[in-house]
């Protein structure tokens, strides 16, 4: 394993997509040409001026960025420790912080000619962003949502429907979000000439975990020059939801190199890690390729793919993108977890302090609060990121209440 | 030689016929009789399919075998011991086929040793294309377990060269682009001339077999016409699922196969 020392600067990943150990491109023959295309395009993209003002143009004015930085006073105020502040991607366009992926993927597909987009969604907010941009750009949109989550995040298929993309119910294995992705993939195999893959998180084969993270990064750039202008420094803490781990690295990118900083990831544990019925990847998984990288995975002694369970929807997978793996194995972002309850908790919380309604996986940022705080001081200063509204939660807290 | 270059020359110019079917499916007990009657009626390799809760190239009818292969307890080392004892019997080529993860979790060095030491001939990894195959061939190659890869339609000349030359035995190649799973036999042979002349000229170390797709001995002969052999799996599948626990499946399955191999 590689330490990151004081002197290094950050480069993750190689010219080969590996994130120290992880990552790579573990896909069928069909599909390299196709992510091989994709890297080739996107390397342009990224050096292309025109290519980069239209998509700031679009985070701008479309999206609505920049988010706020929120200083939560009350919350500040409960814990009576560091200073929290919260960075509000559930201000963006569609409620979450997932549209900067989309839209940015959306652009290099027009660019690239296809004419029909494809993504999976586990909560649906990627699947609504999807739709959002596919009917701003004038698309076909095919959207692969597990039967169960369409049934727990009701609201956000009728979303993407309304916005006339597809809903395709994904019936196999755990009907959650592995499956959606399993089936993505296989009409992606099906239909490599005229479809774009739009991946919701930094997972899948290269270049995709770098690409999405790197259009995510404005969450963590944004974040360092909001807290600059509040309080004339760096953060001590940043702290983040993680399932594949998009948000996350959206804010952590930018601060990797800020030895100053910890940073923080929070995995959903579903009952309990030792219950069985967890989604914590890290926690409690081994490395393990699946959805076309190698990565930390929660898999059985015959390296079947374990059922994943979380009350988040968006939360609710075995893998985690193999950034995440290499930066745990490296020691720079610690992860931890928390179970439902806690996160439900935090709901009720955050809801009743600053009056904002986190989605539950955000919930489960906040969730570790209880822990880290105590372990702060005053004049210290934490970033929560706050990555989507909770209002496509209703259903599932409401019965939780 | 090994089994499979061997087999290729006692058929000379003959199509080899290559028959995938998943290990433990439909049940533990009958898959080393399954591939002992495929042998009798005209198989000449056998791919061992080692099922993944989520094969994600392979389409509904695989998906299900797997799903229940799972179900019925398979495992790597069951597997083993299905290739062990039908060595006892038999020296038709085995061919191992199946996801990364499994193998990957198993420990490769050791999967690649147990799998020679069983009598297992080579070893097909759908999911591991060129660029990532050193994670596994500095094990295979220690203990002489070919690797087969993949070419599909889409895969430019200098690919098709270097799976030829990273192959030992055969190169796959796959008919269409998409999932595997049986076809209309029309949607299969309209570009698949051109793509069978392309990988003639750029595959030249490794006889070529074809698979995706085949669901009839005339299906085969269209589009294996310039290749050295067809793979049939999905269809085979199907005859098993359809026919499976019928008093006399079995018989029902290997005319099946009779049929492929003969058109009657």
């Amino acid at each position: 394993m590689t330490e990151l020392t004081k002197a290094e600067i950050y480069t993750q990943p190689n010219s080969r997509g590996y994130f120290g150990d992880y990552g790579g491109k573990f896909v069928p023959e069909i599909l390299i040409p196709v992510v091989q295309e994709l890297e080739e395009e996107y390397q342009k993209a990224q050096n292309d001026p025109g290519f980069l003002k239209e998509y700031h143009a679009l985070l701008d004015e479309y999206v609505g960025r920049p988010t706020k930085l929120t200083y939560a006073d009350k919350l500040t105020e409960h814990y009576g420790k560091a200073k929290i502040y919260l960075k509000r991607e559930d201000l963006c366009h569609t409620g979450a912080h997932k549209i900067n992926n989309a839209i940015g993927q959306i652009l290099l597909a027009r660019r690239m000619g296809k004419t029909r987009i494809i993504a999976e969604t586990g909560a649906g907010q990627h699947g609504v962003a999807t739709a959002t941009a596919c009917a701003k750009f004038g698309m076909e949109c095919v959207v692969y949502m597990g039967a169960e989550d369409m049934e727990r995040q009701k609201l956000n298929v009728d979303r993407m429907r309304l916005l006339g993309a597809e809903v395709r119910g994904v019936h196999s294995g755990s009907k959650t979000l592995k499956d959606a992705t399993n089936e993505a993939i296989r009409d992606w195999v099906t239909n490599v000439e005229d479809t774009f893959y739009i991946i919701g998180s930094v997972v899948g084969p290269h270049p995709y975990p770098m690409m999405v993270r790197n259009f995510h990064q404005v969450i963590g750039k944004e974040a360092k020059d909001q807290l600059m202008q509040a309080e004339g420094r760096l953060p001590d803490y940043l702290l983040a939801c993680v399932g594949g781990g998009s948000n996350a690295m959206g804010l952590f990118y930018p601060f990797i190199n800020d030895e100053s900083v910890k940073i923080i990831g929070i995995e959903a544990a579903g009952y309990g890690v030792e219950s069985g019925k967890t989604a914590a990847t890290i926690t409690k998984g081994t490395p393990g390729i699946l959805h076309g990288s190698l990565s930390y995975l929660l898999h059985d002694d015959n390296g079947q793919i374990e059922l994943a369970h979380s009350i988040s929807a968006g939360l609710d997978y075995p893998g985690i993108g193999p950034e995440h793996s290499y930066l745990h194995d490296s020691g720079r972002v610690s992860y931890h977890s928390v179970t439902d309850d806690e996160a439900m908790e935090a709901v009720k919380l955050i809801s009743r302090l600053e009056g904002i309604i986190p989605a539950l996986e955000t919930a489960h940022a906040f969730a570790w609060l209880e822990n880290l705080m105590p372990q702060t001081k005053e004049g210290e200063i934490v970033i929560v990121n706050l990555s989507g509204r909770g209002d496509k939660d209703m259903g599932t807290i409401s019965e939780n209440l | 030689m090994n089994r499979i270059s061997q087999k290729f020359k006692d058929k000379g110019s003959e199509k080899l016929m290559s028959l995938f079917i998943t290990a433990g499916f439909p049940d533990l007990e009958s898959t080393v009789e399954l591939i002992l009657g495929f042998e009798e009626q005209g198989a000449d390799l056998i791919e061992l399919g080692m099922p993944f809760s989520d094969p994600l190239a392979d389409g509904p009818t695989i998906q299900y075998s797997s799903d229940v292969a799972i179900a019925n307890g398979i495992t790597i080392d069951r597997i083993f011991e299905m290739v062990t004892q039908l060595r006892e019997r038999s020296n038709i080529p085995v061919i191992l086929m199946g996801y990364m993860n499994p193998v990957l979790k198993y420990g490769i060095n050791s999967f690649c040793s147990k799998a020679k030491e069983a009598g297992v001939d080579g070893l097909i990894l759908p999911d591991l294309p060129v660029e990532e195959s050193e994670l596994v061939e500095k094990y295979s190659s220690k203990h002489d377990l070919p690797l087969i890869y993949l070419v599909a339609p889409n895969t430019s000349d200098e690919r098709m060269k270097m799976a030829d030359e990273k192959s030992d035995g055969f190169v796959y190649c796959v008919s269409v682009t998409g999932v595997t799973g049986a076809r209309d036999g029309g949607e299969v042979s309209r570009s698949v001339s051109t793509f069978i002349e392309r990988v003639r000229t750029n595959v030249t170390k490794n006889p070529v077999l074809i698979g995706f797709g085949i669901k009839t001995h005339e299906d085969a002969k269209r589009i294996a016409s310039n290749a050295d052999g067809f793979i049939v799996g999905s269809a085979l599948i199907d005859t098993i699922r359809k026919t499976y626990p019928d008093e006399n499946w079995k018989q029902d399955v290997y005319s099946f196969v009779h049929s492929l191999k003969t058109g009657n």
